[in-house]
């Protein structure tokens, strides 16, 4: 077993899943935040297009999407995002595609944070003579924020897992190199344990802190 | 509406301005819609014979198309069968009275729920290859289908764990003091209602094990996705190929998703309200599927399966 973690770069490889994971999560968060807000909009046009987004993106593999950019975006439509090497096009389009994906998600929680909202919150605020902006500001989206923690938490779980799709355009990442090890190993089942154990160091912590978090700050109803 | 909860009526400023945003909106469409199209046009992606082939050459539905469509149902619906039973054991498990059962099936069910299902397939198939189990044509399904099963069926698990825990009191109260054993309490009185208000959710974890399964392309296994790489190929309309087996993807699933809700709807009007927190839609719905109660965060992300 040491033999194996001294050949391969096993750490490098979790690396590059963070490294995904990271980009992936800010780039979801800013464009499901856009089209959370276009869901919740009071505009019918803006609603639509983003209820579009989620059903269009929500139901197809992430796998598809991967795949799809590299080669089909890439190699037929010539958009290549890093020209000085093919991991390195191929990990920034697994961030893009992991960022759309996810993105749906992320509007999604954010949606089921402003839905735990009685409307008399709304109406009370409006009632004692908050302006919108005020009402906004001190009343509706500090609980919209507080309810959509526990599920943006299990988005961002989920997408940490999900980076591993990138090894079906050969990010070397974690599921990457797992298959290689596992190619040319013998002791198949202690290396996913390995493995497995990685992604149990990743995403559990994670998991009990967002849960505390939400917790702790939920509202008291 | 939740729009309802954040604003008010719109007086005639906000209506006009609504309009502007809505023009901004379409405009934005527009102009996105026409970059892809040029971007296609330009790279030749536009032209008729491309695109033909679906329409009218049978061969492309009866060789690749309806071939892969069949092998992604076929590892969904194994996966969902299998898990299905590894579920209800993993959730009777951890709802058992004897302390090193639950402790046991607590540990299987939080791990394979924070392990990726790409990891775990690509594992097995390893194992299955190497240890000729399968034959070298199955081991692919073999794979695709142990990875979905251990995954989903943790998922499972942890509807039934929360289907029964979401139950009124009441209920396992009625069936002790009749006289009716723990487990007799459990099995007759306790699973049948938390079964029928998972229905929602098991047709939402069925999405989730369709676009699941196209993971199995890592793993040479011949579903949807290879199918369209391979027609790609075939026809020189790899792009084109990758687009139609998307949209279809996008049916099957929305489908899926609608058949969801409507269940949900139905189960609530006949006044199990009180139980089917735990069935809320997971495709439609992520947060209604807080597994184990609110504000609880799924380790496993639960709907944010590829």
């Amino acid at each position: 077993m040491g033999d194996i973690l001294s050949k391969y770069d096993v750490l490098g490889a979790f690396g590059m899943t963070v490294y995904l994971a990271f980009f992936s999560a800010i780039g979801s968060l800013l464009l499901g935040t856009v089209v959370g807000i276009m869901r919740l909009s009071p505009v019918r046009v803006l609603r639509l297009l983003g209820t579009g987004y989620v059903n269009i993106f929500r139901n197809t593999p992430l796998t598809l999407l991967v795949v799809l950019s590299v080669l089909g975006l890439t190699y037929i439509l010539g958009l290549n995002l890093d020209p000085s090497s093919i991991t390195g096009n191929a990990s920034r389009w697994a961030i893009v595609m992991l960022s759309i994906y996810h993105a749906s998600f992320v509007c999604e929680a954010l949606r089921s944070g402003v839905n735990t909202i009685p409307a008399g919150q709304a109406e009370a605020a409006r009632a004692i003579g908050l302006t919108f902006g005020q009402s906004m500001r001190e009343v509706l989206l500090p609980q919209a924020f507080r309810g959509a923690i526990a599920p943006l938490g299990s988005t961002l779980i989920a997408l940490i897992k999900n980076t591993t799709v990138a090894a079906v355009v050969g990010v070397a990442e974690a599921a990457n190199l797992m298959a290689v090890i596992i190619e040319n190993e013998t002791g198949g089942l202690v290396v996913f344990l390995v493995f497995a154990i990685g992604f149990v160091i990743l995403t559990l912590p994670l998991g009990l802190a967002f849960t505390s978090l939400s917790r702790r700050l939920a509202v008291k109803r | 509406m939740s729009s309802n909860v954040l604003f008010d009526a719109p007086g005639p400023r906000a209506r006009r301005r609504h309009a502007i945003l809505s023009v901004l909106g379409a405009a934005l469409v527009v102009g996105l819609v026409y970059l892809v199209v040029r971007k296609l046009g330009d790279a030749g992606q536009l032209e008729v014979e491309q695109w033909k082939p679906f329409v009218v050459d049978r061969s492309v539905w009866r060789d690749y198309l309806l071939p892969g469509l069949l092998g992604t149902f076929k590892a969904a619906v194994l996966s969902i069968a299998l898990a299905g039973v590894f579920g209800l054991l993993l959730g009777v498990g951890r709802l058992s009275g004897i302390a090193p059962i639950r402790w046991a099936s607590s540990v299987v069910v939080e791990f394979f729920r924070a392990v990726p299902v790409l990891i775990m397939m690509i594992a097995s198939y390893g194992l299955y290859s190497r240890s000729g189990v399968f034959s070298p044509e199955t081991a692919p399904l073999a794979g695709v289908v142990t990875g979905l099963t251990l995954y989903n069926g943790s998922v499972i698990a942890e509807l039934v764990r929360s289907g029964v825990h979401s139950l009124p009191k009441g209920q396992s109260e009625a069936g002790l003091s009749v006289g009716l054993t723990p487990a007799q309490t459990l099995r007759s009185i306790q699973l049948p209602q938390a079964l029928t208000a998972m229905l929602p959710a098991l047709i939402g974890q069925f999405v989730v094990i369709l676009k699941d399964s196209a993971l199995g392309y890592a793993i040479t296994y011949l579903e949807l996705l290879n199918w369209s790489k391979t027609l790609g190929s075939a026809f020189a309309n790899v792009l084109q190929a990758y687009l139609v087996a998307a949209v279809l993807f996008i049916i099957v699933n929305y489908l899926l998703t609608v058949l969801a809700s409507r269940v949900q709807r139905r189960l609530s009007r006949r006044g199990r309200a009180n139980v089917v927190a735990v069935g809320a839609v997971v495709g439609a719905v992520p947060e209604a599927s807080t597994l184990g109660g609110q504000g609880v965060v799924n380790t496993d992300g639960t709907q944010g399966g590829p």
